[in-house]
């Protein structure tokens, strides 16, 4: 069973979204439907499923629908047909008062623009979702000192979120989602409002606490670098509808369509692709001339060893970390991953 | 033979109810066309002016031009004279009642005020202001000689803006009590507030002597009718700004005590109200502005205070005199602003995401 099942789910905006959801299923496009009734479709079909402990990162040009799908989750907003399904459980099939239950327990949420209550101090906002869960004041606080020191935030738990810088607001915001201590977190173009030199300081802090954690993330962004540096699988939307889901590797050299080939176009393959996906298995490469070769990690991205290859004209070796040989890399291999098809 | 009527009349049912709700303007148009019918025949019947036959309209059409006819008439002033009347004999007790009430409280009040030694009264502002304000000690010295101007300008003008004051107070105390969950209620339903927004605009544009004589018939002269007239004027900015300022929360905010779990009430008492707080309090700002621009108005119904002395001065056209009861009025006011105001932006301070600057 996957974490997070999504089935045809359909979202219309509008006055009267059942009217046109036959008009839509029938394949209209989105500006037919808006030409037509006036409504705008916000997610056309869109099925698919999250394991336990990956990051999955939603990706598209703003409008295309990632925001409103990751607010489904959560039951931000309804869907206008189609069922999602955490653990098992049908989220549209809850009344109020499980799925107040249900946000306070399954998942928590970290905003663009960082969605902090300006009147409460640092430490209150941390503890916010376990005040709603109905912690103790001690118990809160305690948690809520924990991950304000993870996030690296220690000394500024009783300043209002004014006083603090836009990183450190969204720190705040992760402090938050984690202390609610649930398995699923959203993160709404989490680092989209910030610098690039903060943004990628917050990416990496992620992937850290991640390796510990092992939740299961929902991560929606528009920079296909963020998506291909965090995603474990990236979905592509394109006008609500979902165009490709796939790793990183597949995105990048199986484009789907034209769209995501515009988007992967300019992306810098070296720092993308890791050598066991470029490599060929040992037992294809007997005639692989193998007097100079350099070794390379099997998880090591071809940015880290390119420059040794260029300045020894050498052939590479792939190893495992126990040091077993998992392949090689030639001249061959290597151009034809870093060519722009 | 039964049963496939019985599935047709079925289907009627459920067409009809289908037809019903897809035509829902169209019905309510229907409908405000038939009430329109129903006047227009209500008051021709009602008229005495009428021709004594209809078909003399259909042969002669001279009363399509020139004046308005004068059979035309909605009786509308004969219906309000019997409701209000019924309303003053019927339930003239409950008016007496509040009435009752309402004086007992202004009373204790008033003499409460009155009875406590003047510099105590000004020590009194002083301190409100000051903590008010968030400690700023210039507006706290400023309201303080205004305060002290009051009753310096002449000495009876001290039990005058008292006597106002008191008024004042028990307005804006209904007004609170009553605008806030007023305005809450709008900021959560659309329905509702396309409901209460014509009635503030009513109450708003209507002039104030409409109601402040029928007050009289109501509640007598003096200060009960100044009450409730004031709450008349005083409430619709309240309920608005109330709204507004609900409305205005950012609204990731509001998503964010979704996501994590909040209930209504949580939402409400833990975000909504606290960051609608600046403007609420701006509400009540502007109430206290308009309440004692009510009250001075009201002295024209025998309400005794600073309008009174105002009233006097024109009337025996003492320049002077009204000047001078002009100056403590807005002398109160600026007071009274003060405090409301300073109160707001001390609030608004911590709300608004503006960068201090750091350490």
């Amino acid at each position: 069973m996957s974490k997070i099942e999504i089935n045809n789910v359909y979202k219309i905006f509008g006055n009267n979204p059942k009217s046109v959801l036959p008009m839509v299923k029938d394949g209209a496009t989105k500006e037919e439907v808006l030409e037509k009734t006036g409504h705008t479709v916000g997610l056309d079909n869109v099925s698919l499923k999250i394991e336990e402990g990956e990051t999955f990162v939603c990706m598209g040009l703003s409008g295309s629908g990632k925001s409103t799908l990751i607010r489904h989750l959560n039951r931000l907003i309804d869907p206008t047909d189609g069922d999602i399904l955490i653990e098992g459980t049908n989220v549209m099939s809850l009344n109020t008062e499980s799925l107040i239950d249900f946000r306070r327990h399954k998942m928590s949420m970290v905003f663009q623009r960082f969605g902090l209550f300006p009147h409460k101090t640092v430490i209150q906002n941390v503890g916010y979702g376990l005040e709603m869960q109905g912690k103790t004041d001690d118990e809160r606080n305690k948690t809520a000192m924990e991950k304000i020191e993870a996030v690296g935030l220690t000394g500024f738990e009783n300043q209002y979120p004014n006083q603090l810088s836009g990183g450190m607001q969204q720190r705040v915001g992760l402090a938050r989602a984690l202390a609610t201590n649930t398995d699923i977190m959203l993160m709404d173009e989490a680092f989209s409002a910030l610098d690039p030199l903060i943004r990628s300081d917050m990416q990496k802090q992620l992937i850290d606490l991640q390796s510990e954690l092992k939740k299961t993330i929902v991560f929606i962004t528009h920079d296909l670098d963020e998506s291909l540096r965090l995603g474990d699988h990236i979905g592509i939307l394109n006008a609500g509808k979902l165009v490709q889901v796939g790793t990183p590797v597949d995105i990048i050299m199986n484009p789907a369509d034209d769209y995501v080939e515009a988007f992967v176009k300019d992306v810098n393959r070296a720092k993308v692709i890791k050598a066991k996906i470029i490599m060929k298995p040992s037992n294809e490469s007997n005639n692989v001339n193998k007097d100079n070769l350099v070794k390379v990690q099997e998880d090591q991205f071809i940015e880290e060893f390119l420059p040794q290859v260029v300045c020894t004209n050498a052939n590479c070796e792939v190893v495992d970390k126990k040091g077993n040989t998992k392949g090689y890399i030639t001249n061959k291999e290597l151009q034809k991953s870093l060519t722009k098809s | 033979m039964k049963e496939p009527f019985g599935a047709l009349s079925l289907i009627n049912k459920a067409n009809c109810m289908e037809l019903l709700k897809k035509n829902k303007k169209i019905f309510f148009n229907i409908g405000l066309l038939l009430v329109f019918v129903w006047l227009l025949i209500t008051s021709y019947s009602q008229s005495k002016r009428k021709p004594d036959n209809i078909g003399e309209l259909l042969n002669d059409f001279s009363w399509l031009g020139g004046k308005w006819p004068k059979w035309l008439d909605l009786p509308l002033m004969k219906w309000i004279n019997i409701g209000f009347k019924a309303l003053n004999e019927k339930y003239g007790y409950i008016f007496e009642a509040i009435n009752n009430f309402l004086l007992y409280i202004l009373m204790l009040v008033k003499n409460f005020l009155i009875q406590a030694p003047w510099p105590l009264v000004i020590l009194g502002v002083v301190v409100l202001t000051y903590f008010a304000s968030g400690r700023k000690v210039g507006t706290t010295v400023f309201v303080g000689f205004c305060t002290f101007f009051i009753g310096f300008l002449h000495p009876i003008f001290w039990q005058k803006a008292i006597e106002t004051t008191a008024i004042m107070l028990i307005g804006i105390f209904l007004c609170v009590i009553a605008g806030i969950p007023l305005g809450i209620a709008m900021a959560r339903s659309a329905r509702t507030r396309n409901i209460i927004l014509p009635v503030l605009d009513l109450m708003q544009t209507i002039p104030s002597f409409c109601y402040l004589i029928p007050g009289i018939m109501l509640f007598g002269l003096g200060a009960v009718p100044a009450i409730i007239a004031t709450f008349i004027y005083a409430v619709p900015p309240l309920v608005r700004l109330t709204d507004l300022g609900i409305r205005l929360v950012d609204k990731e905010v509001i998503e964010a005590a979704d996501a994590f779990g909040a209930n209504k009430k949580q939402k409400l008492l833990g975000v909504q109200l606290p960051l609608a707080l600046p403007n609420i309090m701006q509400g009540v700002n502007q109430c206290t502005m308009m309440a004692l621009a009510m009250v001075v108005i009201a002295s024209m119904i025998g309400t005794r205070g600073l309008g009174d002395e105002v009233l006097l001065g024109l009337q025996q056209l003492n320049v002077g005199r009204a000047a001078e009861a002009g100056i403590a009025i807005v002398l109160l006011a600026i007071v009274l602003d003060r405090i409301t105001q300073s109160y707001g932006e001390t609030l608004q301070e911590r709300t608004t995401p503006a960068k201090k600057e750091k350490k």
